[in-house]
């Protein structure tokens, strides 16, 4: 008999999370990527006030993006190094239990990183990024997009050009995650009423769903043979 | 499922072929519970896939495998808790403690929570890692790996154990604890197979050779002094 789902979704959370806390490779790399990646764009758009408030929610996600990556290929590297993934395949566990804690803590390490760009960028783009709606959205993007690059991350792993794979395989797969990202942020930094971008918000929760859905369920195919 | 069968592991038709190469041609083999199987063979005859095999990490082409009355592939997943498996690779985590990453893989076997830390106690000690129970894996010797890789394999008590070439980058000393271990495991009546090409080890602690050749079984036969010999014959002395 299996292993129960949520216990040994516990477990590797509970052993990303201690693995992570101990080394900070993955939220140090995240954060490093994300505070230069600000900091040049906000050279960049310093004395455009009009471009810099256009700008500033693409600035946020391709940020959020590109972080994400590094985070999803360090994470899954992990498991490969000392061929860790195998001793996981040999418990009985269900495969979806093995998604879903990886997939939790990518989500948790990127939002991690989202929170705390969003203060920053308020000081920096002189914008108001900090709101509820706002981390709604950035949760909700963030879900969808650790969920495929989980996957995703777990497939282009087992390849020599990982680091370069992962971006091309998942950033054509995201595109309607991003882009529904994208248009809600800006409008919530608008400070838009709700009803004019609402449908951004339903794409991202459908996208959401689906996506994570379909990475339950694709997860075994893709880590055994 | 129960089983009558005196054999553990049953072996039929089993054919494993990558795209178009066969590694593995149809082979049978019946292991009784509690023997201790030496599984040798050239680089690429097919002894790591055969064993990959029995442990449900990768599916046959063709025929079946039967382990404890279950049947690969059909119910790998009730499999999966009668089998240990040590590979010349660690399958431990770097950054978590000796004790750590025992705790991860108890909870993984769903071991009571209670039983979890006097297991691990007693692994370690066995092992003679006790002492290194708070260090980090990631300072840890190859032998000291090995070890670690070994109480792992144990932690939830399984019926049959895969080594998969344990011996590789040993020095003499750590080679001679990890035979030491091997014997111990086997005493206990756990049935083990182990691919290996040292042929003194495997003629000590093994009681029976199975020799792969081109992805056949090419000679089955009781362990002896003799077997170099016997090996030397049926390869013709590839090593």
């Amino acid at each position: 008999m299996n292993t129960p789902f949520l216990q040994v979704m516990l477990a590797v959370i509970a052993k990303d999370f201690r693995a992570e806390l101990r080394s900070r490779e993955l939220i140090g790399t995240m954060l490093m990527f994300a505070v230069l990646s600000i900091l040049v764009f906000s050279f960049a758009l310093e004395l455009d006030r009009i471009a810099r408030q256009e700008a500033v929610s693409g600035v946020l996600w391709v940020t959020l993006v590109f972080a994400s990556i590094l985070g999803l290929n360090r994470s899954m590297s992990m498991e490969r190094e000392n061929a860790s993934i195998e001793a996981l395949l040999l418990a009985p566990v269900s495969r979806a239990a093995l998604f879903a804690g990886k997939f939790i803590g990518n989500f948790v390490f990127t939002l991690i990183i989202g929170l705390f760009l969003l203060p920053l960028m308020t000081v920096l783009y002189n914008m108001p990024l900090v709101s509820g709606w706002m981390f709604v959205v950035m949760a909700g993007g963030i879900f969808g997009f650790a969920s495929t690059g989980t996957l995703l991350a777990a497939m282009t792993v087992q390849t020599r050009a990982r680091e370069a794979l992962l971006p091309i395989a998942l950033l054509p797969v995201a595109l309607p995650l991003l882009l529904s990202a994208v248009k809600a942020s800006t409008a919530i930094i608008s400070d838009a009423a709700f009803d004019t971008w609402a449908t951004w918000l339903q794409i991202i929760i459908v996208v959401d769903i689906v996506y994570t859905v379909v990475a339950l369920l694709g997860f075994g195919f893709v880590v055994e043979e | 499922m129960s089983d009558s069968s005196p054999n553990i592991i049953e072996v039929r038709n089993l054919a494993k072929t990558y795209d178009v190469l066969p590694v593995l041609k149809p082979l049978d083999l019946d292991i009784p519970r509690g023997q201790f199987v030496a599984l040798l063979g050239p680089n690429g005859s097919g002894k790591t896939t055969l064993l990959r095999l029995i442990a449900g990490l990768i599916k046959p082409t063709a025929g079946t495998i039967r382990i404890g009355g279950w049947q690969i592939p059909q119910e790998t997943e009730a499999i999966r808790a009668q089998i240990g498996m040590v590979s010349h690779k660690p399958l431990l985590y770097d950054n978590l403690t000796a004790r750590e990453n025992l705790r991860f893989f108890a909870r993984l076997y769903h071991l009571p929570p209670q039983d979890i830390p006097p297991r691990i106690d007693l692994l370690l000690k066995r092992v003679g890692l006790f002492k290194r129970a708070e260090t980090l894996v990631r300072t840890f010797s190859r032998g000291m790996l090995q070890r670690l890789s070994i109480a792992r394999a144990l932690l939830h008590d399984p019926h049959v154990l895969l080594f998969d070439e344990p011996h590789t980058g040993l020095d003499r000393d750590a080679m001679t604890i990890l035979d030491n271990l091997l014997l111990e495991a086997h005493q206990e009546g756990h049935t083990i197979i182990m691919t290996t090409h040292h042929l003194e080890s495997a003629a000590q602690l093994a009681e029976r050779a199975v020799i792969i050749y081109r992805g056949s079984i090419a000679c089955d036969t009781p362990t002896s002094p003799d077997l170099p010999r016997t090996y030397a014959n049926v390869t013709g002395g590839i090593v």
